[in-house]
């Protein structure tokens, strides 16, 4: 059986992830060696999924660790004062 | 305080047995994971920060009771997640707004944008600082049930049972969310993949 584009689109996430069984795979595969629009909207989402996981795009506020780390301190100092009260 | 070669359930089991200090050696590998997944419930960098620092002060604070059949990780972005939830509760009871969790419907288009020619994406265009901020803002504007799983499982690479754990939500639910959220993210994004690219003079052997 032929995959429609539109059959593609519903699996792309599955796919990315390889979690489409082997037989579905490769009907995928067939179709998008044929199909420009089907291998456009994978590349895209790929791409937006290495994007993503660059940690450049999604920075941490800076001092962040620093403060946590200060504010873990003291916590730990309070907590350690508080068992040894009771 | 000898920690190189250390397993996180000697670190852990050290801790609970005195050695407070090496908290901070645990939650080390953590911190940027557990900004992030406050940062998707509660999308405010303030809000997201003090709620990290209280999610690792809950964290060190209820440490015995953590059993060792999740991972260590799970079981912190679990407290990470009510944390933030937590905060949002606050943040929308404050603004009488309701606290139904919307769940995922048919509603929405979830076709993908088309693109006519994938050749359009440069890889050069990816290491564009204005791609980040469109792909942050797209991020931020997903519905919260699409952006939290998106988060942990394309931020944080979480796999779908850990995400599902941390979410208290059913795996299947990842699959749905995180496909919708990419699609979403695919659609907002191709355009401005579109317009940073050169222009292109023949594509399927026509002249355009």
């Amino acid at each position: 059986m032929k995959l429609e584009c539109k059959h593609v689109w519903q699996h792309i996430s599955e796919y990315i992830d390889h979690t489409v069984d082997a037989k579905l795979r490769e009907e995928i595969e067939l179709h998008l060696e044929h199909c420009e629009i089907c291998s456009a909207i994978l590349d895209a989402t790929r791409n937006i999924l290495v994007l993503t996981a660059d940690d450049r795009t999604f920075e941490l506020p800076v001092g962040y660790s620093e403060r946590l780390h200060k504010r873990l301190a003291e916590e730990l100092k309070k907590i350690e004062k508080d068992s040894r009260k009771e | 305080m000898e920690t190189r070669g250390t397993t996180e359930a000697e670190l852990i089991a050290r801790i609970l047995a005195g050695e407070a200090d090496l908290f901070h050696e645990l939650i080390r590998p953590y911190e940027r994971m557990v900004y992030m997944t406050v940062f998707s419930v509660v999308k405010n960098e303030a809000e997201a920060e003090d709620g990290a620092q209280e999610a690792m002060i809950s964290s060190y604070r209820h440490l015995a009771s953590f059993r060792g059949d999740a991972k260590f990780s799970t079981w912190l972005l679990t407290i990470a997640i009510n944390e933030g939830r937590k905060r949002l509760r606050k943040a929308k009871s404050a603004a009488e707004e309701s606290l139904d969790e919307p769940t995922e419907g048919q509603e929405g288009d979830f076709t993908p944008a088309l693109l006519t020619d994938w050749r359009e994406i440069p890889l050069e265009a990816l290491e564009r600082k204005e791609l980040r901020e469109v792909l942050r803002a797209a991020v931020a504007e997903l519905p919260d049930i699409y952006r939290q799983v998106f988060t942990l499982r394309d931020l944080e690479e979480l796999n779908v049972e850990e995400t599902a754990q941390a979410l208290g939500i059913q795996p299947g639910a990842v699959k749905v969310r995180l496909h919708r959220a990419r699609i979403m993210l695919q659609k907002r994004l191709v355009p401005f993949l579109k317009t940073t690219a050169p222009p292109r003079n023949r594509w399927f052997g026509r002249a355009l």
